[in-house]
């Protein structure tokens, strides 16, 4: 045996198996380097997801034990539960208007941008990447649509004669809907931006010089024949970062308008979950709310991440 | 019969191509984006100016944009008045100061750790975790708020500055840029003549590769300070002592008008440290985002 083991090891004389297990020996210390993430990750990222599909199909709501029910909690969210298709609907609303658009608007952006002198540019990027830096600053558009005439909006609209009462911006179903979309569009310039940037900084010039040989005569041409296709990977990241951000935002209609809004309008399913897994306890059923939404934020990531790939080929 | 193509002649400076460019184009986009910068940054600019306005300029009709006579009364307020209340103001600033670094400080050495091995050791499985943390970028992990919950309940952690901290170690875009930015800016053989000379793995992550890529750390930094700086009312930390600034300058908000204006300082107090950490690390985070790219 000991004969084996100072034999020079080859990968020729190895099965896969084996070469795998010898791989995995010589780096063993590559295993401890991530062990302390990983299991930090898995136990607070992979493990509630996990986690959520298996209570899913229980009725645990903390104080009995639980049954296993199968689909029934499903069943009920499609079928018995017409708040939860309202909460869906506006979801689904926000996430289909507020994805695309931020993810358009950052890219233009980023493009304008780059367009510009250098020299400007670390404080223009810095402008329109402020919102979302400053997080919780959205308390400030409760003051400018604020309800009373000391309201931006409201004290200049009976000033200027444009209204003869106060009104009620956050709180009036109508403009709910707009208002927190564009004060997610106006936060929305994020990571996706600045990866967008970057990647325009990192396009070699030589590029451009080539393809105005070619033949393109503005930039027009320029960014659809050189520098979209350039730049796919950011564009992926870039999808990813807007339509997972477009998926989460619950928190923006509560700070602006309270939760539950006005008759639901602008009631997410990050609401919901909430709602049923923060204070009703019904850990089952937010469960499977939770399921839900993870499957659908995956799968629209991954129908973006198709439609992407196929860019330019 | 086919048209002669047309060539536009191609303009040259020097030996570099001149790229073709209008001024009308250049003037739109210039004018575009100072309106559309104006718009972004407005809401700001008020946050601060309300901040700096007298109570009684708070409350006028029709509102002013800026203030009459400016002054900083509120952000005295905030410090004065809240040192009265039954957690002292420092109290909340310690706490948000300290979960902030605490956590980042854990995020940066894991996340680089990890990110090294996932980079630059070649181990089986990999790619596997790899791609796990990938695609966990795909979901917010908002939506199982309730699990971790239980989870941090099972182990313990309720009401303590663990509960927030730990949690924070482990952030997938953190290592996800880390490990992009390693790949490609940690060269492989000056790693591997440091192996042949004898050096330990963990030596070689600690004193080549980290040196090597300055500007990813700053990324992180700012990412993992950014959210743990802007937490608010964790649903883990019931006790009122351990609780964070931002928590505190909502429950002012709450209160009502006659703390507008110091609620509006708070508000600047917490908008404008993560911004003032981004223009410091802007260039090295530029940098560091050219490789977030993702590759299929």
């Amino acid at each position: 045996m000991s004969k084996n083991k100072a034999k020079v090891v080859s990968r020729k004389e190895m099965t896969k198996a084996q070469w795998t297990l010898h791989q995995m020996n010589v780096n063993k210390i590559g295993y401890f380097m991530i062990a302390p993430f990983m299991i930090l990750f898995f136990l607070f990222t992979i493990i509630p997801v996990a986690l959520s599909l298996v209570l899913s199909l229980t009725n645990f709501n903390m104080i009995e034990f639980p049954d296993f029910v199968f689909m029934q909690n499903y069943a009920t969210l499609f079928l018995d539960d017409e708040l939860f298709i309202t909460a869906l609907k506006n979801t689904m609303i926000f996430a289909a208007v507020v994805g695309p658009a931020s993810y358009i608007i950052s890219f233009v952006v980023a493009w304008f941008i780059n367009e510009l002198n250098p020299k400007i540019r670390a404080l223009v990027t810095l402008v329109f990447y402020a919102p979302s830096l400053s997080g919780n600053v959205y308390i400030v558009w409760t003051t400018l649509f604020s309800g009373d005439s000391y309201g931006w909006l409201n004290g200049w609209g009976l000033k200027l004669g444009l209204i003869d009462t106060p009104i009620q911006w956050l709180t009036t179903k109508e403009f709910i809907m707009p208002i927190v979309i564009m004060v997610a569009l106006w936060g929305s310039l994020g990571m996706g931006f600045l990866s967008f940037i970057a990647g325009l900084q990192g396009i070699d010039r030589s590029l451009y010089e080539a393809g105005a040989i070619d033949g393109i005569t503005n930039r027009w041409q320029e960014v659809w024949y050189i520098t979209l296709p350039s730049m796919k990977p950011q564009l992926m990241f870039g999808a990813v970062m807007s339509i997972t951000g477009a998926f989460g935002f619950g928190s923006i209609v509560t700070t602006l308008c309270g939760n539950p809004p006005t008759d639901y309008v602008g009631y997410t399913v990050t609401h919901h979950i909430e709602e049923y897994g923060g204070t009703r306890w019904e850990v089952g059923y937010s469960s499977a709310l939770s399921f839900l939404m993870f499957l659908i934020m995956v799968g629209a990531n991954m129908l973006v991440n198709k439609l992407l790939s196929k860019v330019g080929r | 019969m086919q048209k002669e193509p047309k060539f536009k002649k191609l303009r040259t400076r020097g030996h570099r191509v001149v790229l073709n460019r209008s001024k009308g184009g250049d003037g739109a986009i210039t004018v575009l984006l100072f309106i559309a910068g104006f718009v972004m940054i407005l809401p700001l600019v008020y946050t601060i100016s309300q901040s700096l306005k007298p109570l009684n300029e708070l409350f006028i009709f029709p509102p002013r944009f800026l203030p009459m006579k400016p002054t900083l009364e509120n952000f005295k307020g905030l410090f004065y008045l809240m040192n009265f209340s039954w957690v002292p103001f420092s109290r909340y600033v310690f706490n948000t100061v300290f979960i902030s670094f605490a956590g980042t400080f854990g995020n940066l050495l894991l996340s680089s750790l990890a990110a090294y091995a996932l980079a630059k050791i070649d181990f089986p499985g990999r790619n596997f975790f790899f791609q796990i943390v990938q695609k966990s970028l795909m979901f917010s992990t908002s939506i199982t708020g309730t699990i971790v919950y239980l989870i941090v309940a099972w182990l313990g952690w309720m009401d303590s500055y663990v509960a927030v901290i730990v949690p924070a170690f482990a952030s997938s875009i953190g290592l996800y840029l880390m490990k992009q930015f390693m790949e490609s800016n940690v060269t492989t053989a000056i790693l591997e003549s440091a192996r042949l000379d004898g050096a330990k793995e963990f030596k070689i992550f600690w004193s080549i590769a980290m040196p090597m890529v300055k500007p990813a750390w700053l990324t992180l930094i700012m990412t993992s300070f950014q959210g743990l700086w802007q937490m608010g009312g964790s649903s883990y930390i019931y006790s009122e002592q351990l609780k964070t600034i931002n928590y505190a300058i909502g429950q002012m908000t709450a209160v009502g008008v006659a703390r507008t204006g110091v609620a509006a300082a708070g508000t600047v107090f917490i908008m404008i440290v993560p911004i003032i950490v981004f223009v410091v690390s802007q260039s090295n985070i530029i940098e560091t985002m050219g490789s977030s790219g993702m590759k299929d």
